[in-house]
């Protein structure tokens, strides 16, 4: 178990789990804040521009641990995944390349002037800059997932007789078979990741007796968000399904816990079980019939892919898809469950005061966290025993490093990542335990060397725009 | 255009990449390394606001460099990525630090927190900027390659020639730190980083010589170019601008110039990499690749061109502007009201 192989895969899984912690978070959380900025401009009102500059600090600390995750990531296809970068590389660099030109780029170069910039610029551009920011965390979600898709269903490429994939066309790659369940989901999932994280916030400061009208306009915000994209993900999730089916039966069959493809009766659902790999059977299983036919063929006797219809080497590690692809399930109708609670409270007009809301609220808030990262999960360990799915075996896919070499690469992740990005999460949950105050402060304010020298007006300043339009209302 | 011009079109974009991030994150990677001079918790604040609304951006042209080589020149980055696997994570790891220490020093809560997170923003620098030397080297001494994978043993980067790299890079960018600063800060801090430009200034251009000259002898294409015909045609001006450069930096620091220091290193570093271009062109990894042989089928290469080609000056128009936004001096400890 321990070889470099192993660990490579541990490796890749452990970094890139601890990144999309942080992207999920922020392309929900930059949506969000686009959305406030928006709504302030509209109304005027000083509620929002309180939670704008409330979130932003966070947003920030989220946004920057991001980039530094993110950045080991693109370097370790090489590192780790040489033969793969090397086999691959041709056709999903480029859509790489455009992820860095069209999106990171622009998120960068924007999000300056959206941190720091509201003194500076005047209240249209800043807004801008906002929208720009959200955009790009968007449009990367887009080019990521294509090229994540394209190695769960490829398509549009070519083998050449050294085993070196090339393009053959782009519309098709990029455009692969799932990528338009995968985006969807994903970003519905970062969503809900954003909605359950600002309802548990605000449920605990309702809860401490803090119902100020920013806490309350957030949770009651938080709360729509919830209730509509619950329903709406778990619709998206069933198409996923659907596709996954048409394109990997056998990642289906390990979700499953399927052994035996279906017969003429059609598949139960099997509710909770132990896929048993070697014995090749579930142990313990309870079943419903004819359910897993219904949804995921929606037709009674629909046929469902067994694992036994493709050599052992050739199949997933069922009992983690299986139970991951559980956790997501439950966690999203769960997820459904609060939101229509808070409906049905809103309905009573009791969405501020009741209680067990508020509770449910808060223990929910990492929920879609789990779910999602669950769902990647499924996702990835059901590709195996392949990397480009069908194409190329994760096994050929290696750097040729040595054991110690990812140990010690390893090991240091584990260290750097549990210290560092655990001291970043501990200040953003420390930042949420202080209740927005009216009159927030924005990042610069926080500190005040840094807006001391791009405050318009001081002498020998650049000057900047003219007072009145000046973000900051006259205080 | 052919499959040979569009491959050398790409190797000029991915060098221009690199450069970009050579020079951009290399100010502010100096910045960092340049805390180890600095201890009032007044002057840090200051050098890290000088460069807070950018560092992202600059950062993410090393994204780009390695990105666009997966898919410009796969087979470049299937070898260099292995056989340099400890820089390379060495690198990120300092990036890290440092990346996270932006946010949370002024974010702590005791005094001890801020130290911490002062020294791993100045830890940080200096191991990225230490191991991109290191990477530098390495990759200039050659890599050794059977049947398009790395070949070598754990430690082959690891030489006094490699060594010499990694300090003259951490040198060089605490250098153009240094510069940036008397550029954008003012009073005491201005004072002391115009002392440490002129010190760095030295220590640089005297590394940079004897790089220079070592660098010859590690292959014989280099050899060839630089002192053979025609080679040296396109070689010998560089030290010569390189030394007049140097002449007008050291006008511009002792006659209290604010920008002309840093403009004048920028250029030197501009000047190196030329040299380095020259020495390696059509190389991409020496030895033996060349350009030709690492590159990507064409249709790969022509679909990202298409894209850069629009999309590189868009993101240069954006990101100058983003720089223009926040110009002017960056002043310390003036409060806000
Ligand atoms: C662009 C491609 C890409 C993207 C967007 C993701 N992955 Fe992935 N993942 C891979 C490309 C990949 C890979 C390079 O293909 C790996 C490495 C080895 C392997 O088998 O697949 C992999 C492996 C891998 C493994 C180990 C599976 C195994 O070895 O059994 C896990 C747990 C994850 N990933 C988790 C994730 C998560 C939580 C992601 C959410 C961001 C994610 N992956 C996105
Ligand atoms: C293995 C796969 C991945 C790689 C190689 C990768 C690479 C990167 C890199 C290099 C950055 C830093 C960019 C910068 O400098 O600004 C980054 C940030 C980001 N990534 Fe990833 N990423 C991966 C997976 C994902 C996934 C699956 C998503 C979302 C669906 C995602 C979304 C983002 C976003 C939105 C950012 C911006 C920073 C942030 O919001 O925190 N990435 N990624
Ligand atoms: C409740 C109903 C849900 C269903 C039926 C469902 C279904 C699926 C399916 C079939 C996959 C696919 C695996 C593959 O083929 O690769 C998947 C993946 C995933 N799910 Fe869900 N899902 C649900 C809820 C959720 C929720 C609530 C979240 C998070 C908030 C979530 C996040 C994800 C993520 C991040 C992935 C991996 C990325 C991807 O392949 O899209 N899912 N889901």
């Amino acid at each position: 178990m321990f070889d470099a192989f192993h660990l490579a895969r541990a490796q890749f899984g452990f970094t890139v789990a601890f990144h999309i912690i942080f992207p999920a978070f922020s392309i929900g959380l930059a949506s969000y804040l686009m959305v406030l900025e928006g709504l302030w401009l509209r109304t005027g009102r000083q509620v929002y521009l309180d939670l704008f500059r409330y979130w932003i600090k966070i947003f920030s600390i989220a946004f920057a641990m991001g980039v530094v995750s993110g950045l080991v990531m693109s370097y370790q296809f090489g590192t780790n995944w040489s033969q793969y970068a090397d086999k691959a590389g041709p056709v999903i660099g480029p859509v790489m390349a455009y992820e860095v030109l069209t999106a990171f780029f622009l998120e960068a170069g924007f999000l300056g002037v959206m941190l720091f910039g509201m003194e500076r610029v005047g209240r249209g551009l800043h807004f801008f800059a906002t929208c720009m920011v959200a955009g790009g965390t968007l449009l990367s979600a887009f080019w990521i997932l294509s090229v994540n898709s394209w190695m769960q269903t490829p398509a549009g490429f070519g083998i050449g007789p050294d085993g070196r994939m090339f393009p053959t066309d782009y519309w098709q790659v990029i455009f692969n078979p799932s990528v338009f369940v995968r985006v969807p989901h994903m970003v519905l999932a970062s969503y809900l990741v954003v909605a359950f994280i600002v309802s548990g916030v605000a449920a605990w400061h309702l809860l401490r007796g803090h119902a100020t009208p920013a806490v309350r306009t957030m949770f009651s915000m938080a709360m729509w968000m919830a209730a509509i994209v619950a329903p709406i993900q778990i619709g998206m999730g069933d198409l996923h399904g659907l596709n996954t089916l048409e394109h990997q039966p056998m990642k289906v069959a390990a979700m499953e816990g399927s052994w035996e493809p279906s017969g003429a009766d059609g598949a139960p659902l099997i509710l909770f079980g132990l896929p048993n790999m070697s014995g090749e059977r579930t142990d313990y299983k309870i079943e419903i019939p004819h359910a897993s036919s219904l949804i995921l063929t929606h037709s009674w006797n629909g046929r469902v892919p067994g694992l036994k219809e493709v050599p052992p080497e050739d199949r997933p590690y069922a009992p983690l898809v299986f139970w991951t692809f559980r956790i997501m399930v439950g966690l999203g109708f769960l997820m459904f469950g609060l939101g229509v609670f808070s409906l049905f409270t809103r309905w009573r007009g009791t969405l501020h005061e009741n209680r067990w809301l508020h509770r449910a609220a808060l223990i929910m808030a990492p929920a879609p966290l789990v779910a999602l990262l669950c769902g990647w999960m499924t996702t990835e360990v059901g590709r195996q025993p392949y990397t480009v799915y069908g194409v190329l075996r994760t096994a050929d896919s290696i750097s040729p490093i040595a054991l110690p070499g990812v140990a010690t690469s390893f090991a240091v992740f584990a260290v750097v990542y549990f210290v560092v990005f655990g001291a970043g999460v501990l200040v953003i949950l420390r930042l949420m335990a202080k209740p927005p105050v009216p009159g927030e402060t924005g990042i610069n304010e926080d500190q005040p060397t840094r807006t001391a020298g791009i405050h318009p007006g001081l002498p020998g300043d650049v000057p900047t725009n003219s007072g009145e339009v000046s973000p900051l209302p006259a205080e | 255009m052919s499959a040979e011009t569009v491959a050398t079109v790409w190797a000029g974009l991915i060098a221009f990449a690199v450069l970009a991030y050579v020079i951009l994150d290399g100010f502010d990677l100096g910045v960092g390394i340049l805390f180890a001079a600095e201890r009032g918790p007044e002057d840090r604040d200051t050098m890290v606001n000088s460069i807070a609304p950018m560092w992202d951006g600059n950062e993410t042209w090393l994204v780009l460099g390695g990105g666009g080589l997966l898919g410009a020149f796969p087979l470049a980055y299937a070898v260099i990525m292995p056989a340099l696997y400890p820089t390379i994570f060495g690198m990120l790891f300092g990036l890290i630090f440092r990346g996270v220490a932006f946010e949370l020093r002024f974010r702590a809560e005791t005094e001890r927190a801020r130290k911490l997170w002062d020294f791993s923003f100045f830890g940080g620098s200096t191991l990225a900027a230490l191991c991109q030397g290191l990477t530098l080297g390495g990759l200039l001494q050659g890599i050794t390659v059977v049947n398009r994978q790395y070949a070598g043993g754990w430690f082959d980067w690891l030489t006094p020639f490699t060594i010499l790299c990694g300090v003259a890079v951490v040198t060089g960018y605490a250098w153009l730190g240094a510069c940036w600063l008397v550029w954008r800060t003012e009073t005491s801090l201005q004072d002391r980083a115009r002392r440490q430009a002129m010190v760095l200034g030295l220590a640089t251009l005297g590394l940079l010589v004897v790089v220079s000259l070592w660098t010859p002898f590690l292959n014989e294409t280099f050899m060839r170019r630089w002192f053979g015909w025609p080679g040296i045609l396109f070689t010998s001006p560089i030290p010569i601008l390189v030394t007049s450069i140097a002449v007008a930096f050291w006008r511009g620091i002792t006659r209290g110039h604010h920008l002309t220091p840093f403009l004048c290193a920028l250029a030197i570093f501009v000047l190196c990499f030329a040299g380095l271009g020259i020495s390696f062109y059509p190389l991409m990894v020496p030895p033996d690749i060349t350009i030709w042989q690492a590159a990507a089928p064409r249709a790969s290469q022509i679909f990202i061109l298409v894209g850069a080609s629009v999309l590189i000056p868009l993101i240069l128009l954006y990101s100058g502007f983003s720089y223009w936004v926040f110009r002017g001096k960056v002043k310390a400890g003036a409060h806000y009201h």
